[in-house]
């Protein structure tokens, strides 16, 4: 699903952000990346969206060179990626089942569609009894479920989430954990950047760290860290 | 579905004119200013234009010729006039038929006149026409100098007035239009960036979610184009009823001049406005989202 070879990322600013990163995330898995603040996960995150592009080496996302990419694909691209992230990034002036039909209308959904699929994946995420409400009125849990409701309605193939539970308590992060649980379940990739110490040693997932723009580690149902 | 789609255009565009309302009334302003001018500057040339050409049609100079000249002289000087640049037409007018002229003028007042045939005061002349109207000025004054020549008269000034005013409105008009003009587009433009300022987040969500360009841009393209075509339409509006009322006021007044008031050349000048003022909000909208929206 994701390939990286050789890569390395130097913003304009001369920062390394990533130095000689390889390596292969498979169709279906669950993967956590790891790492203090600054080491690049987010980074990371970016040039597999194709937000920015590497340095050097090459991104292959299901199967397409990312530097071979057209700027007109890209559109293409993220519709098959949900992406979440920290501070949900609702529209403050649509209700939940607006963000979430506008996810629909951007690729040219038709009406119909929009009111069968929209509600459907609102009772997914646990979402359907506040449908029009707008993000203000709701807490942290459910904007951020919301959000994931609106990164699955394309039915992607990848979900990208960078700290989804960063603003969440310690409860509704795990509910939030169960719902991706539920979606890598149904076979969709998830790679899942985070600080949160006891999800990862309690999920058992491949743990990737990165310190200082390179990979210290990558093993199978790894925990957050050996150093506690 | 593509009807969807347009329908979500024109609601977020509507939504940033009417959230920049002072700077969208400020740019329509501009606009409509702008094409103000250009419309009746162009009217003004066009109807100048079309008045001198009457004109030229019925415009003779006159060339007052001394007395007592020699049949032989009077020849000479028919050749010599047909020789001066841009004249056409040559007739010769004897005192004698002048005055006949001068008393059929006068109608029942003839009488007035009488006892003048036996002195006749008035002289011969030479009546000429030229190719053009602007052609007039300069062999007036080339007729001037040629001998035996009293005295040339033409329309007092009337043709280089109106030639001189087209050429002024042309200048100014132009000037004005031209200032004015990149005034609308960078205020449009200025406007698009408001705009693109304000959801510069909603943005960043659209790319995220995968959307088009165009999907991201066209909500800011149309809204100069809604600039653009609400000033153009507002000036067309105006030049409108203004000119048709100018057109009755001349018919009344002046029945003598004859305005432009062909329906075709109107609408095609109304036209023009409403394509100009197309032309600028585009350009408005173009430029902003060049600078301020890369995607
Ligand atoms: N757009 C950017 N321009 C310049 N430097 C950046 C940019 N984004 C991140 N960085 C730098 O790159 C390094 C890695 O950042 P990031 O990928 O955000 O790390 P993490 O998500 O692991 O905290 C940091 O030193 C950060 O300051
Ligand atoms: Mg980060």
């Amino acid at each position: 699903m994701i390939q990286l070879y050789n890569v390395s990322k130097k913003y304009p600013n001369k920062v390394q952000a990533l130095n000689d990163i390889t390596l292969n995330i498979q169709k279906g898995e669950f993967v956590f990346l790891v790492g203090p603040s600054g080491a690049g996960k987010s980074t990371l995150t970016k040039l597999i969206c194709r937000e920015e592009l590497p340095s050097r080496g090459q991104v292959i996302v299901n199967g397409r060179s990312l530097l071979r990419m057209k700027n007109r694909e890209v559109p293409y691209l993220r519709r098959k990626i949900g992406m979440v992230y920290q501070d949900f990034r609702l529209i403050p002036n649509k209700t939940v089942f607006e963000n979430i039909a506008f996810a629909l209308e951007i690729i040219g959904a038709s009406h119909k569609e929009i009111k069968q699929v929209v509600p459907a994946v609102l009772r997914m995420v646990g979402m359907e009894t506040k449908i029009n409400m707008l993000p203000a009125q709701l807490s942290g849990g459910e904007q951020q479920r919301t959000a994931v409701a609106r990164a699955i309605v394309n039915n992607p193939v990848l979900i990208l989430a960078d700290e989804p539970t960063g603003n969440l308590d310690p409860d509704t992060s795990w509910e939030l954990m169960k719902l991706f649980m539920d979606i890598n379940r149904r076979g969709t990739t998830i790679l899942m950047s985070t600080h949160a110490w006891d999800i990862v040693d309690n999920m058992k997932k491949r743990v990737i760290q990165l310190d200082n723009g390179v990979i210290v580690r990558d093993e199978e149902g790894g925990v957050y860290s050996h150093d506690h | 579905m593509i009807i969807n789609t347009i329908i979500y255009y024109f609601r977020e565009a509507a939504t940033s004119l009417i959230r920049n309302a002072w700077l969208t009334v400020a740019s329509m302003g501009t606009i409509i200013i702008s094409l103000l001018i250009l419309g009746s500057s162009v009217l003004l040339v066009l109807n100048v234009r079309q008045i001198a050409s009457d004109l030229e049609s019925s415009l003779e100079i006159t060339v007052f010729l001394e007395d007592g000249l020699e049949q032989d002289r009077l020849d000479e000087l028919r050749e010599e006039i047909k020789f001066v640049p841009g004249v056409t037409v040559v007739n010769f007018v004897a005192k004698e038929q002048a005055l006949e002229d001068l008393e059929e003028s006068f109608g029942d007042k003839a009488e007035l006149l009488s006892g003048l045939e036996d002195n006749n005061p008035l002289p011969n002349s030479y009546t000429v026409k030229t190719r053009e109207a602007n052609l007039v000025p300069e062999a007036a004054r080339e007729l001037e100098k040629l001998e035996g020549v009293e005295q040339v008269r033409y329309g007092q000034g009337v043709v280089e007035k109106l030639l001189a005013l087209t050429h002024w409105v042309r200048i100014w008009g132009s000037l004005a239009l031209l200032v004015l003009g990149v005034a609308a587009v960078l205020l449009i433009a200025t406007t698009i960036r408001m705009s693109v300022f304000a959801r510069r987040r909603e943005i960043g969500i659209m790319k995220m979610l995968g959307a088009t360009n165009i999907f991201v841009r066209m909500p800011f393209m149309l809204e100069g184009m809604i600039i653009g075509l609400t000033g153009g339409l507002v000036a067309v509006l105006i030049i409108n009823f203004g000119y048709l009322s100018l057109l009755n006021k001349v018919m009344l007044a002046l029945p003598f001049i004859q305005l432009v008031d062909d329906p075709g050349n109107i609408y095609l000048v109304l036209g023009s406005l409403l394509g100009a003022g197309f032309v600028i909000g585009t350009l408005g909208s173009t430029i902003s989202l060049r600078r301020f929206l890369r995607v």
